[in-house]
């Protein structure tokens, strides 16, 4: 006679396994960089109010709050980045040839290289 | 202090004609440095309890039936060693995200069937007539897809992937790989006949990408990377046939 033990699911999984909490903290900046992006929205909206309201609103950001929270998002971003990054080359492997072309150099490539060129533009835009 | 010249297997247990959940039972098994688990779960079979029920057939990492879960890891018990966990005691389980069946047996009939709604072999318009000779493939067009070829069906990586325990209709890492694998084939002409099961309900859009899968394989497929470059062909066709409807055939 057959009667297949269904073994529980556990609830918090994502804690059992080292590769599971690291996806898990992969996922979660994610929420981080969305948050960002609504304070983007935000920032440009104080812009357009004028002068006036920029000014006290940037005097708000340099609270120590403000700073930490920066801080925080910016370890996230650079998380999210890296990790992302780095499974470049599962997600677009390359060929040249018979020879699939060496995963580092496709997340520098298609990764690394444009972020870190781009990040230059920027500050050099920004400075001049 | 433990004798040096064993080691303790903690093995899950359960009848389905006896048992309403199960228990795990202790032995003693003689310890030598180059044995795999699966010696000492044949040790105990042949010497102390031949009720103990599992599966396994080649030894040597080729038929993908000894998977279990070793102290926690999906494993092939013909690949991992006592001495990789000696004097530590060794905990075996059935591979997680199937029922049991009996003992360490896992239940195989619904990956079976996602296997084969993949159709993974090749599929050709015109029938295979040996008078025109074979079909040709260069060294490049093999290339692309002999890594996904790979797989021996062993399922270390759907106890491995939480979204099969979350979404039991999952198609899961090993159907998809080789699914993609005859995608992939210069020969197949099948893409057409996989689309629907591939980029449909609870197929590669509910993965998402822990990668555990690819850590798990013994074989070194990588189906996280299948599914991650199913999903780009997906978006790709997917676009080309909205966009280009008249460059259907």
């Amino acid at each position: 006679m057959r009667k297949p033990l269904v073994r529980p699911f556990p609830r918090h999984w994502y804690v059992q396994r080292r590769a599971y909490r690291l996806f898990m903290a992969r996922e979660l900046t994610a929420l981080f960089i969305g948050a960002y992006l609504i304070f983007l929205l935000v920032l440009l909206n104080k812009l357009g109010a004028g002068e006036d309201v920029f000014v006290a609103f940037l005097k708000v950001l340099r609270h120590p709050l403000s700073l930490i929270l920066h801080v925080l998002v910016l370890v996230a971003a650079l998380w999210h980045s890296i990790t992302w990054f780095n499974l470049t080359p599962t997600v677009m492997p390359l060929f040249l040839g018979e020879k699939r072309v060496a995963g580092p150099m496709i997340a520098v490539g298609l990764g690394y290289l444009p972020w870190i060129v781009v990040t230059i533009l920027i500050i050099w835009g920004v400075c001049a | 202090m433990a004798d040096e010249s064993t080691i303790t297997l903690e093995v899950f247990r359960y009848h389905p004609e006896r048992d309403s959940g199960p228990t795990f039972q202790s032995y003693e098994v003689p310890y030598h440095d180059d044995w795999v688990v699966l010696d000492a779960l044949n040790w105990v079979k042949d010497n102390v309890d031949g009720t103990l029920t599992y599966r396994w057939s080649c030894r040597m990492g080729v038929c993908g039936s000894c998977g279990m879960m070793v102290n926690g890891d999906p494993k092939l018990t013909c690949a991992v060693f006592l001495k990789d966990y000696f004097p530590g005691a060794i905990r075996i389980e059935p591979l997680v995200n199937f029922p049991v069946e009996r003992d360490l047996v896992i239940v195989l009939d619904e990956f079976m069937e996602k296997l084969e709604s993949v159709k993974p072999w090749i599929i050709r318009d015109d029938v295979n007539d040996t008078s025109q000779g074979e079909f040709k493939q260069s060294p490049a067009e093999f290339a692309l897809y002999t890594q996904y070829s790979m797989c021996i069906n062993c399922m270390l990586c759907y106890s491995a992937c939480p979204e099969i325990a979350a979404v039991p209709d999952f198609l899961g890492p090993a159907a998809i790989a080789l699914a993609h694998r005859y995608n992939l084939d210069s020969r197949d002409q099948g893409q057409d006949q996989r689309r629907e099961v591939l980029g449909g309900r609870d197929a590669v859009w509910e993965c998402t990408f822990v990668g555990e899968c690819t850590e798990v394989c013994p074989k070194n497929v990588d189906p996280a990377g299948a599914i991650q470059q199913v999903k780009v062909a997906s978006t790709k066709d997917w676009y080309k046939r909205v966009l280009m409807p008249w460059g259907q055939r």
